[in-house]
Order: C-alpha cells, then sequence, then structure tokens
C-alpha cells in the first residue's frame, strides 16, 4: 500500500515535472498552434471544394481524385485542351499558335513573364548602381539629379508609370503609315526595329567553335590572374580572356564560311518585318519596371555606401588611388554584403510588379492565366497555378541571390 | 548551405501534399455531412431548402449587379449624371423590380471582361448582365447558366476610313486590337488566323492605341463597335473617321448570367426577361400598364401581370415571388422594345429588319408562353 502510494506520488511529481520543462512546454505549444493553423487551412480549402462541387467544379482538375491517392491525370485535363487564342509575342524563340494547348499558352506567358523580369533585373541593377553612386558624388548637379530621379521614380504609383510610357511616349512614337526611318533602324509605335543577324548553315558548327573559344578564354584568365597574385604585376586577365575568345570566334566564324547573315528590318503591309524588334507594350513595361525599381536600388547602393566607414576611402587615398579606383575597388565591394538582401527584395518586388503588363496587352504568366479563366471557367485551379509559379519564380531568386550573399561573408572574402 | 533549403522545402512540399489531401476529403464533406440537408431530397440545390439566391437579395434588400461601365448604350457611367445607364442596366433594374419591387435597390459591379465569369462564380453578384455571350464551354464547364438572350450580335470589324480597308481580308495580316478574355478574340484567330490580335483588358486603352494607329482594326461584338464609334473623341476626328465593315462574322447572342445550381433564381432572371419580350409583343407598355391590370383584354395578359381575368383566380406559375411582379418591371423599365429604343437606338443601331425584331416581324426576340 505505502509502495503503492510511493509509486503513484513519484509518477505525479514525474508528470509535474516534465510539465513544467520548459522544452516540453514549447513542444506542446507549438504542436497546438501547427494543429490550429492545419485546421483552419483544412476549414478553408474544405469550404471552397464543397462549393466548387456544388456548380459542379473540381478543385484541382489536373489532378485525379477518384483514386485512392490524387495522381496526375492526362485525359480529361482541360489544360491540354486546344487554346484557340493566338500570343504574338513569344520570348527565347518558342513557338505558339492558336493550335496549341492551354499549357502552351500558359508556358508562353510564363517565358515572357521571365524574359521582362530577367532584363528588368539587369537594367535596373545597372542604373540602380549608377543613380546610387552618383548621389554620393560631390558634383552638385549630378548629385541633385539622382536625387530628383530617386524621388520622381519611387514617389509615384507604378501601374500610372506603366500607362504614362505606354500612351504618352511608346503610342507617341511615328505611326506606321509614316516611319521614321534611320536606314538601318525603324522606330514606329507598332515596333522598334534593329538590324540582326539570322543564322545560316554552318551556324551549328560555329556555336560549337564559340564554346570551345568560351573555354580558352576561361583558361587565359585563370592563368593570367595567378600569374598576377604570383608576381603583383598587373596582368589584365579580363582583356586575355576577352582576347582569346574574341580571336577563337573570328577564325571560326571565317573558317565556317560566315554563317550569319545580316536581317534589316522592312516596312511591307502596314507591318514591320525582319530584324530585332521590340513591340511598344514589352517597352513600355521594361521601362516603367526597370526606372522604378532603379530608385529603390539606388537608395540601397546610396545606403551601403554610407555604411562603409571612412576610414576605408582615406586609406584608398592614402595609398594613391583615384576616386574611380577607390569607389571600384575599395567601396563598392565592401557595399555587397551589405547591399545584396536589400536588393533581392527589389529584385522580387520586379518579378512580381511584372504582372501589370495585363493592362498594357503584353501577354505575361498573369495575363494568360486570365484569359485561360475566362475561356475555360477554371478560375480556382488556374490561380493557384500562378500563386505556384510566382511563389517558385521568387524562391528561386531568393535561393540564387543568397547563395551569392552567402559566399560574400566575411569568412569566405 | 544545402541543409537551409532543405527544412523549407520539405514543409513546403507537406503543405501541397496536405491540401491536395485535403481538397479530395473536401469533396467527401460537400457530398455527405456538410449540407445534409441537400442530399436528403435528392437534387443538392439549396434554392428548395429556402438557402438560395433570392433569400439572400430578400435578406439583403438589394441585387448586386455585374455590368460593364464602358460602351454606352449597354452599360455604361452618364458621364453628366454618374448614374449607370444602358440596356443591360435597365435588366438589372428590372430583376429588382421584380425580387425587390425597387429599381434603385440595386448595386452595380463593374467587372472587366476576364473577371466577369469569376464573379459570378464566386457569388461576388448575384447576376452577370455585361453582354457575355453564351456558348457550350461556359454553360456546361464553367458553373453557369444563361438566361434567355437579350440582344443578338454578331461580331464586327471597325477600321479608320482614312486607310482604306473594305473587307476583312484586306486585313488577313494586320494588327488587330480587341478585348482580352472575349470570344471575340477566339473568333478573329479563326477567322483571321495570321493577323496579330493585341488583347487589351478595357476598352479605354484599346481606343488610345487604336486612335494612335497601334492597330488597323478593332473587332468587336458590332453592338460595341457602334457605340464605341458613336462616342469616338472629335480630336480623332469623330464617328465618321470610322467604318465599321459590311462582314459578321460569328454570331454572339448576349443575355443575363447567373450560377449554375439555383434554379428558382435562374427562373426569375428568365422570366422576367422572358416577361418584357411578352409585354411588347402583347402590347403593355409602362404607359399603358395600369390600364391592362384594371381590365385584362386576354387571359394571357391577365396571367403575365398577375391579375384575377373575370373573376377567376389568380395564375401563380410558382417562381417563388409575387405572381404579379411583372407589374413592377413593366411600370418601372417598360417592355422590351421601350427598353430598346431608350437605350440602343440612340448609338446609331436600328432595330427594325434586323434579328432583334420581334419574331412577328421577323426577328428573333420570342416569348414563350405564359401559362
Amino acid at each position: 500500500m505505502a509502495a503503492a502510494q510511493g509509486s503513484s506520488a513519484s509518477e505525479l511529481r514525474r508528470i509535474l515535472t516534465l510539465w513544467r520543462n520548459v522544452r516540453v512546454q514549447r513542444f506542446v505549444g507549438q504542436t497546438v498552434f501547427a494543429a490550429i493553423v492545419i485546421y483552419v487551412g483544412y476549414l478553408l480549402i474544405s469550404n471552397m471544394s464543397g462549393r466548387l462541387d456544388q456548380i459542379g467544379l473540381s478543385l484541382f482538375p489536373f489532378v485525379d481524385t477518384t483514386g485512392s491517392f490524387p495522381f496526375i491525370s492526362v485525359s480529361g485535363d482541360f489544360l491540354n485542351q486546344r487554346a484557340g487564342f493566338d500570343i504574338v509575342e513569344t520570348s527565347f524563340g518558342y513557338d505558339y499558335g492558336p493550335n496549341d494547348s492551354y499549357r502552351d499558352a500558359y508556358f508562353t506567358g510564363f517565358l515572357n513573364t521571365i524574359r521582362v523580369s530577367g532584363m528588368g533585373i539587369v537594367f535596373a541593377t545597372i542604373i540602380g548602381v549608377f543613380i546610387g553612386v552618383s548621389r554620393q558624388s560631390k558634383n552638385w548637379l549630378v548629385s541633385h539629379a539622382a536625387l530628383a530621379y530617386v524621388e520622381t521614380f519611387r514617389n509615384v504609383p507604378l501601374l500610372l508609370q506603366l500607362i504614362f510610357w505606354y500612351v504618352a511616349i511608346y503610342l507617341k512614337l511615328p505611326r506606321i503609315s509614316n516611319p521614321l526611318d534611320l536606314d538601318i533602324a525603324i522606330v514606329t509605335n507598332k515596333a522598334i526595329a534593329l538590324p540582326f543577324v539570322s543564322p545560316e548553315s554552318g551556324f551549328g558548327i560555329w556555336m560549337i567553335v564559340l564554346l570551345a573559344g568560351a573555354a580558352a578564354g576561361a583558361a587565359a584568365y585563370v592563368v593570367r590572374s595567378r600569374r598576377q597574385d604570383a608576381t603583383g604585376l598587373p596582368s589584365h586577365p579580363g582583356w586575355w580572356a576577352l582576347g582569346a575568345f574574341g580571336a577563337i570566334g573570328l577564325i571560326g566564324f571565317l573558317a565556317t564560311g560566315l554563317p550569319l547573315e545580316t536581317d534589316t528590318p522592312s516596312i511591307a503591309n502596314r507591318q514591320v518585318i525582319g530584324g530585332l524588334q521590340m513591340t511598344p507594350e514589352f517597352g513600355a513595361l521594361l521601362t516603367g519596371l526597370t526606372l522604378y525599381t532603379a530608385a529603390f536600388i539606388a537608395e540601397n547602393v546610396r545606403g551601403s555606401i554610407q555604411a562603409i566607414p571612412k576610414g576605408q576611402t582615406e586609406a584608398a587615398a592614402a595609398l594613391g588611388l583615384g576616386s574611380f579606383q577607390r569607389m571600384r575597388y575599395v567601396i563598392l565591394p565592401q557595399t555587397l554584403r551589405i547591399l545584396i538582401p536589400p536588393t533581392t527584395n527589389q529584385y522580387l518586388n520586379l518579378t512580381k510588379n511584372s504582372s501589370l503588363a495585363f493592362v498594357l496587352a503584353f501577354k505575361d504568366v498573369f495575363g494568360t492565366g486570365s484569359v485561360i479563366i475566362t475561356q475555360t471557367g477554371q478560375a480556382v485551379p488556374i490561380i493557384a497555378l500562378l500563386m505556384i509559379t510566382y511563389l517558385s519564380l521568387s524562391l528561386f531568386i531568393s535561393l540564387v541571390m543568397n547563395t551569392i550573399n552567402s559566399r560574400l561573408k566575411w569568412e569566405n572574402a | 548551405m544545402l541543409k537551409r533549403y532543405i527544412i523549407p522545402s520539405a514543409l513546403w512540399l507537406m503543405a501541397t501534399i496536405f491540401i491536395v489531401i485535403a481538397a479530395c476529403g473536401g469533396d467527401d464533406d460537400a457530398d455527405g455531412t456538410a449540407t445534409p440537408t441537400d442530399t436528403g431530397d435528392g437534387t443538392g440545390t439549396p434554392a428548395q431548402t429556402g438557402e438560395g439566391l433570392l433569400a439572400t437579395v430578400l435578406d439583403r434588400g438589394e441585387l448586386i449587379c455585374g455590368v460593364n461601365d464602358s460602351v454606352p448604350g449597354f452599360g455604361f457611367v452618364d458621364p453628366d449624371t454618374s448614374e449607370n445607364t444602358g440596356f443591360d442596366v435597365d435588366y438589372c433594374k428590372a430583376i429588382a423590380l421584380a425580387v425587390l419591387g425597387d429599381a434603385d435597390a440595386v448595386q452595380y459591379v463593374p467587372l472587366t471582361a476576364d473577371a466577369r465569369l469569376p464573379a459570378v462564380q464566386t457569388g461576388q453578384v448575384d447576376v452577370l448582365i455585361r453582354n457575355t455571350t453564351m456558348t457550350v464551354s461556359r454553360d456546361a464547364g464553367s458553373g453557369l447558366s444563361f438566361a434567355t438572350t437579350t440582344y443578338y450580335d454578331g461580331q464586327g470589324l471597325m477600321v479608320r476610313a482614312a486607310d482604306g480597308y473594305t473587307s476583312i481580308d484586306d486585313l488577313a495580316t494586320a494588327t488587330i486590337c480587341t478585348l482580352q478574355g472575349t470570344t471575340t478574340e477566339l473568333n478573329l484567330t479563326d477567322r483571321l488566323p495570321d493577323s496579330e490580335p493585341l488583347p487589351f483588358v478595357d476598352n479605354d486603352t484599346l481606343q488610345a492605341a487604336f486612335i494612335e494607329e497601334r492597330c488597323d482594326g478593332w473587332t468587336s461584338d458590332r453592338s460595341q463597335l457602334a457605340a464605341r464609334q458613336s462616342a469616338y473623341p472629335e480630336s480623332a476626328g469623330g464617328p465618321s473617321a470610322l467604318v465599321v465593315l459590311d462582314e459578321v462574322f460569328s454570331k454572339e447572342p448576349l443575355g443575363p448570367v447567373t450560377i449554375d445550381n439555383d434554379s428558382q433564381w435562374f427562373d426569375i432572371v428568365n422570366w422576367t426577361v422572358i416577361g418584357t419580350i411578352l409585354a411588347e409583343e402583347r402590347g403593355v407598355t409602362s404607359a399603358n400598364v395600369d390600364d391592362f391590370i384594371a381590365d385584362p383584354v386576354n387571359p394571357e395578359i391577365a396571367r403575365m401581370l398577375g391579375v384575377s381575368f373575370e373573376g377567376g383566380d389568380i395564375f401563380d406559375a410558382g417562381l417563388g415571388v409575387p405572381p404579379d411582379f411583372l407589374q413592377d418591371v413593366i411600370r418601372g423599365v417598360g417592355n422590351y422594345g421601350e427598353i430598346y429604343e431608350r437605350n440602343i437606338t440612340p448609338i446609331g443601331l436600328e432595330r427594325a429588319g434586323t434579328v432583334n425584331a420581334l419574331w412577328i416581324e421577323g426577328g428573333l426576340i420570342y416569348s414563350p408562353p405564359w401559362r
């Protein structure tokens, strides 16, 4: 009896101790929280699914829910149906026509999003760094021009800027009936066309030669860098690499019998034909996104330059470096560590903001998804697909930027 | 380094799988436990359990109607009074009169072509009356129902007169502006496969691009083209600077749209439209409806207006609204012909001799019997 009492008392003590254990408390708290989140999510989704079921739609029509576990079904998948609408502007040479499926249409839009976001990120970075450095200039005009730029572009809504670029700038370019023909380039509000090259026979072989040239260039870069590190003499690895690549490329170009043909734009039948073309819709979107995001990147650049202790500039000056060299070799490399996390945010913003393309008749992934919704009525699955698309794109950009960032940490420097 | 991505990725994967499984579970709920009353009567329509849109609208005291706000004559915000006006808007008022007896008890929700069908599916609007074409996939595959056609339209192509185009084939490789997410976008690709469609989300940006000659043609339903032509800015040459080419290359029957699972609500919308047509056929107008209420000259008019014919019982079709609901409708907005003349005739679309004339005058506007 006494033994039993003792054991139940120790049992009680054990439970109480367990309950007072902070690790147990945390575990229980987090489990309860997770359960609540999952239950609320379950309620929301089952409600939506039930409502859709009532009007004869399925939440996941591309998932076969009749089986014991959902598998992607091949037949009965509405995304495989003929799209029937055309998308004139495609990216990276992707071939799309109205006889292709909704899936192809969606992919065409996705590539368009990638093209405008990718180009936007590159240009916004270049302009942003330039403006950000200019704001630090001792020249009054330069620094205040940069200030005016930043304050104008980041304080006007992006949608308004996009419509401004489209309606007030790009649509006001010369009309097709009275084009601005610069002999090599053609400027109209249907397209701005520059001469370009189109591949001829032997292009494939030349591409292989170019790859070899790139490898040779990389090798030259490594060899010259090592020499510079070893001897301290300026060895210009960049110029050597470029020279090796250029020389091999040129020899290959001549040896394969000039595999490129110049493609000069022309106007026929009220359309601009040939050359490298940019539509006003794409132009307005790219200009708007680039200049808007560049204003924010410029502020990031300015802030991170100011965060570098002044002693660094003074030390560089004491070494006899000029103002460009101080910026290029001492200050900017150090700012990268501070600059990359907030700039990643701007890259994500630019990518997501590219969905505003829908006001400009440029078919990005969001615009294409909207068309598929009206043509098929499958709103919920397409919206879900769009969310997954943008989420994946953003996570990919974050992954790349975080990888770069982690390589720039102090211990690796 | 990689470890930092494994845990978030795993969580993301788990969440996705969970959502998919929950979705399947959700289906079971809808069939079984969540709505037991629906399965009880074997039809699954909430209308029959008194939970349909009719009850919702009556409770709210207001009809939420999805409309267009940029097509003069059909759905347009009058710049002088900033009120919604137009043919489609008048049908919103007709439904509000039928259900609530008040033409002003309407909340108008302007919708883009893209957003209009999801707005009905999600219940954002009770009814969509926004020049929406009836097609089999929208009707069958989208959870929507199309009521009686109010306007038989067809697709046309509008060009600038100065460009000298005379037939649609002249624009085989031209750039053609259209609205995104419409049937006209699809028809254009069928009719002119080599043309370059330029789809906009709204008519105003489209018009700006068209004025600047970004596109050579403008395709839409001919009613919309006529409406936009009538309002073409004088600075760009006014209506006479534009020509709508003769060829009509599609059928565009436009009518009200409701959600698919509420047959009672659908019937009210449908028979309100039919009532306006029947009223015109029987010569009942907003001006003389009270005379007919006092003395319905034949039994069908008596049934339609919900009054007694020569002392007999009042006819109630069982729509769920009072049998005399058409009295308010006709008094408030008039019959089909009056609605047409008030809204569509002013934008230059004559009715006589077209498919939108009454069937007794050679058109397609026809009312099933009211009995």
